[in-house]
């Protein structure tokens, strides 16, 4: 339990998955100029991507693995994951529309971020057990909420500030990005 | 269309430079980019796929059913990734190491996709393999300039192939690196600072 726990911990802070692993920056700078919208992508995320990290776990480990199809993995993997995205569009389309009403189009852009096909591929390359994965999964996703809603908090406020003209939009956001990265990295000496 | 094919080769490497004039894939432009090794193998395994990629789907752009286009456009480009997969592993697994897990990641790559929807579905064969060229030099330009700038600040060497072929320290014996340059926070704010060089640079 106390192996999960810090595991969870550097998910979450030390290995952030966008600001220390770099996956995922393209909905993060995508999405991040309106608190609502972060706030709907960091849910699609975590939403997709446990569902993602365990779906993807037993395809390999079950699948792959037995029938000698490892090489295959890439390709199963993205299959797996945009199946999956529409997969989860229908159903809540159908029983939970208040839910589709929220995440609405964040969903199929989920598809195409590398933090989902990212954290599948670091639970498969360092042989996580189920458990682990599951865990790996979650607090890779909640570790890319809280970043993301930090963010967009943060640069909602930078439109109040004068920018010189060539640091204005992603300039800036990528320099700020950095400063929160920095925070991010201070938790290096924890785990 | 009546541009020429030189002009769809060249607006790749400056006026549509991925990832600043286009703001796409800038996963790996943050993560490999530690050295300029690793950034120009990043950008040329990424070239090898745009150019396939986009061969194959301007060939096919008219067997293919529109509704389920991405769909096989993702199909294409994740064959390719795992031919790059194989390749690299078995000709440069040094590299392959350093690269990890952003090799498989080229098939979320936004920039492959967004050149096979936006660019080879609509454009004949020569076309489409000159823009993915194009636009996979420009990308391999930018991912070894800021590799090639975190390094010499982050680590006092440059190194192009192999060993580093320039030391800062030699030359300037009090050199002290900035290990600031080339971990994580050191990523965003170079390639901020970049893209502000550019824009100064551009709207002269």
């Amino acid at each position: 339990m106390g192996d999960l726990i810090v595991l969870a911990i550097s998910c979450i802070f030390v290995n952030n998955i966008l600001l220390a692993q770099f996956l995922g920056n393209c909905p993060f700078l995508g999405t991040s100029k309106k608190m609502e919208t972060a706030v709907g992508m960091a849910m699609a995320v975590v939403f997709v991507l446990v569902m993602a990290g365990v779906i993807t776990w037993i395809i390999y480990y079950f699948l792959l693995l037995p029938f000698d199809l490892v090489y295959l993995r890439t390709i199963a993997f993205i299959l797996v994951i945009a199946s999956l995205v529409q997969f989860v569009e229908m159903f809540l389309k159908k029983s939970i529309p208040a839910l589709y009403a929220g995440l609405g189009i964040f969903l199929p852009l989920i598809t195409t971020n590398c933090a989902v096909m990212g954290a599948c591929v670091i639970n498969i390359d360092k042989e996580y057990t189920f458990i682990e994965a599951l865990v790996t999964s979650f607090t890779y996703a909640v570790g890319f909420g809280l970043a993301l809603i930090l963010f967009a908090g943060v640069r909602e406020r930078i439109l109040l500030a004068r920018v010189p003209k060539p640091l204005q939009d992603t300039s800036i956001a990528l320099v700020t990005a950095g400063i929160l990265s920095l925070t991010f990295f201070a938790f290096r000496g924890m785990v | 269309m009546a541009k020429s094919l030189t002009q769809e080769f060249v607006k790749g490497l400056w006026q549509e430079i991925p990832p600043f004039r286009l703001v796409l894939g800038l996963c790996p432009a943050l993560g490999v980019t530690t050295s300029m090794k690793n950034g120009i193998g990043m950008g040329l395994a990424t070239t090898f796929v745009l150019l396939c990629s986009n061969v194959l789907v301007s060939l096919l752009r008219k067997v293919i059913p529109a509704k389920v286009r991405i769909a096989c456009y993702i199909i294409i480009i994740a064959t390719f990734v795992i031919v790059v997969e194989l390749l690299m592993q078995a000709f440069a697994y040094a590299l392959f190491q350093a690269l990890g897990v952003f090799i498989p990641l080229i098939v979320v790559n936004c920039i492959v996709l967004g050149r096979a929807e936006a660019f080879a579905s609509k454009n004949n064969m020569v076309f489409s393999a000159a823009d993915g060229l194009g636009i996979g030099l420009g990308f391999t330009l930018a991912l070894g300039a800021l590799g090639g700038l975190r390094e010499i600040i982050g680590k006092g060497t440059l190194t192009v192939w192999g060993d580093p072929i320039f030391n800062i320290a030699s030359a300037f014996p009090g050199f002290q690196p900035f290990q600031f340059a080339v971990q994580a926070p050191g990523a965003f704010i170079f390639l901020g600072l970049m893209l502000c060089g550019m824009n100064l640079v551009g709207s002269k």
